[in-house]
């Protein structure tokens, strides 16, 4: 295990080493971990896949199940956003429900993906008012090394493009052991990028140690045409004007370039 | 009863499905393993000895050893599963832990804890099994002190044939009865730490089928090492 890191971490050698512009692990403070996808990482599920970044490793598994539309929308199938935190994935994770942490992780991804449209909601519809597919996309860190929002709505986007449905028999019933040719309909690849504040510097894709030492963060998401569709500000510290604008340029350009990935 | 002649996937009767074994895959652990075999998956990482929470599962005499097995939700064959521990995830999270046990040495950490986590994000039968011998590798990696490693497989009998490493057609053949009998060896001593079945089978067959399983834990451990040794290989390189 890597302890030197945590060593020499104290906050005040951290903001040093930004106002530096020299990370611990060598990189400047706009630059993000290179990334690694491989997909079809479980064939039980219907779309997956495993990235990287660093020493930061996500899997990513969506399953489509059929269910009942809400109400107010009979036509619409649903997205759920799922994200674990597990013990595997970090000494300091415990076992027990969900915590603020994850749930946060979630709803910050769910958001993302749903805010932007990305998934065409009226191609779930299998009989109007009665069933529609539900996409579930379980988010499972397998070594936390920050930043897993980022990460994990990536390498999310990457598996829902490799999913396919099930295959439906003619009363419409899922057969859940056989993948049809249809692939899920993305609309919008929405990124986000978090960008991370420790007193006056601001960095994006913290590693762990950064991670728990900052201020304030702010989650941007950006779409392909640089247009901005979900924010989620954290920490324990505000943020002015001029910080966000520069945040939003920060995440507007990173996104354009973690495009690529997905 | 009916022969079972041909097996679904052109195996030999008494050969394992292919395995790839590695370790040092989880970089925050003190130890760990991946474990594929055909198309079941494990991850296994551990870290420890470490401090016990709850206190009062602390032991003054020596440390305790926790196992956590947890399949992801989407490894199952069937609609996404719950996420979080169930009535099977608990069973199989003790039996693993008797099955691991038998061979660390924890004398030297009273009141600490080692925990393993197994994870698995795919799954075709043998998922307990692949669990333990990932995990065997995991505390190998970690360094602690064994007396052996832990391979682990599901034998049975698939209508009256005696089969090795059954997939998950096998375990629920058409036309067929089954007997399936997850089983860790320890092969050194051959000290059988890990046994368990479902179906029906006379004694006498029970007992071959046994042994039958205990040269596939031989073959299996040989992975094991095999895996332990290139990441060992690799770290001298680095050097």
């Amino acid at each position: 295990m890597n302890n030197n890191r945590e060593t020499a971490s104290s906050s005040s050698h951290l903001l040093n080493a930004l106002r530096a512009d020299v990370r611990y692990d060598g990189r400047k403070k706009d630059d993000f971990r290179n990334i690694e996808i491989e997909f079809g990482v479980s064939n039980t599920a219907d779309g997956s896949a495993k990235i990287k970044a660093g020493n930061t490793e996500i899997i990513i598994g969506v399953s489509l199940s059929v269910g009942s539309p809400f109400p107010d929308r009979p036509d619409e199938g649903a997205l759920m956003v799922s994200a674990e935190l597990l013990p595997i994935a970090h000494p300091g994770i415990e076992m027990g429900p969900p915590g603020i942490d994850a749930i946060e992780i979630s709803r910050v991804i769910d958001r993302s993906i749903r805010e932007s449209g990305a998934i065409d909601v009226k191609d779930l519809c299998i009989v109007p008012g009665e069933k529609v597919w539900i996409v579930s996309v379980d988010i499972v860190p397998i070594n936390h090394d920050g930043n897993i929002i980022d990460i994990g709505a990536i390498g999310a986007i990457a598996a829902l493009q490799q999913t396919k449905f099930p295959q439906l028999d003619e009363n419409n019933v899922a057969d859940y052991k056989h993948k049809s040719d249809k692939t899920v309909a993305l609309l919008h690849k929405p990124i986000p990028v978090t960008v991370c504040k420790i007193k006056d510097q601001l960095f994006v894709d913290p590693i762990k140690v950064e991670e728990d030492q900052i201020d304030a963060r702010l989650t941007v998401t950006v779409l392909e045409n640089g247009k901005i569709c979900s924010l989620q500000k954290g920490g324990e510290v505000g943020l002015t004007t001029e910080e966000i604008k520069k945040a939003f340029d920060l995440a507007t350009e990173k996104a354009k370039e973690l495009q690529k990935y997905v | 009863m009916v022969e079972y002649k041909e097996r679904f996937d052109g195996r030999a009767m008494d050969e394992c499905r292919p395995m790839t074994a590695k370790v040092g895959v989880v970089k925050n652990a003190m130890g760990s393993a991946y474990f594929k075999i055909g198309n079941t998956i494990a991850y296994a990482a551990v870290y420890g000895p470490r401090e016990i929470y709850p206190k009062f599962l602390s032991n003054p005499k020596k440390g305790v050893l926790r196992v956590n097995y947890n399949m992801m939700t989407f490894a199952g064959p069937g609609e996404r599963n719950r996420p979080g521990p169930n009535r099977r995830a608990k069973e199989i999270s003790m039996v693993s832990e008797k099955a691991l046990l038998p061979v660390v040495d924890l004398s030297k950490f009273p009141n600490s804890v080692v925990d393993v986590f197994i994870e698995l994000p795919q799954t075709d039968a043998g998922s307990r099994c692949a669990g333990i011998t990932a995990a065997s590798m995991a505390l190998a990696d970690a360094g602690l002190v064994m007396k052996d490693m832990v391979p682990a497989v599901a034998v049975g009998m698939v209508g009256n044939t005696p089969v090795v490493d059954l997939s998950y057609h096998e375990e629920q053949p058409e036309g067929m009865e089954a007997v399936d009998i997850p089983l860790a060896v320890v092969p050194s001593t051959g000290e059988v730490t890990l046994l368990q079945m479902d179906g029906v089978i006379d004694k006498e067959q029970l007992i071959k089928v046994i042994e039958l399983g205990k040269n596939a834990c031989k073959q299996i451990a040989e992975v094991q090492r095999k895996a332990l040794k290139e990441k060992y290989e690799g770290d001298a390189d680095e050097q």
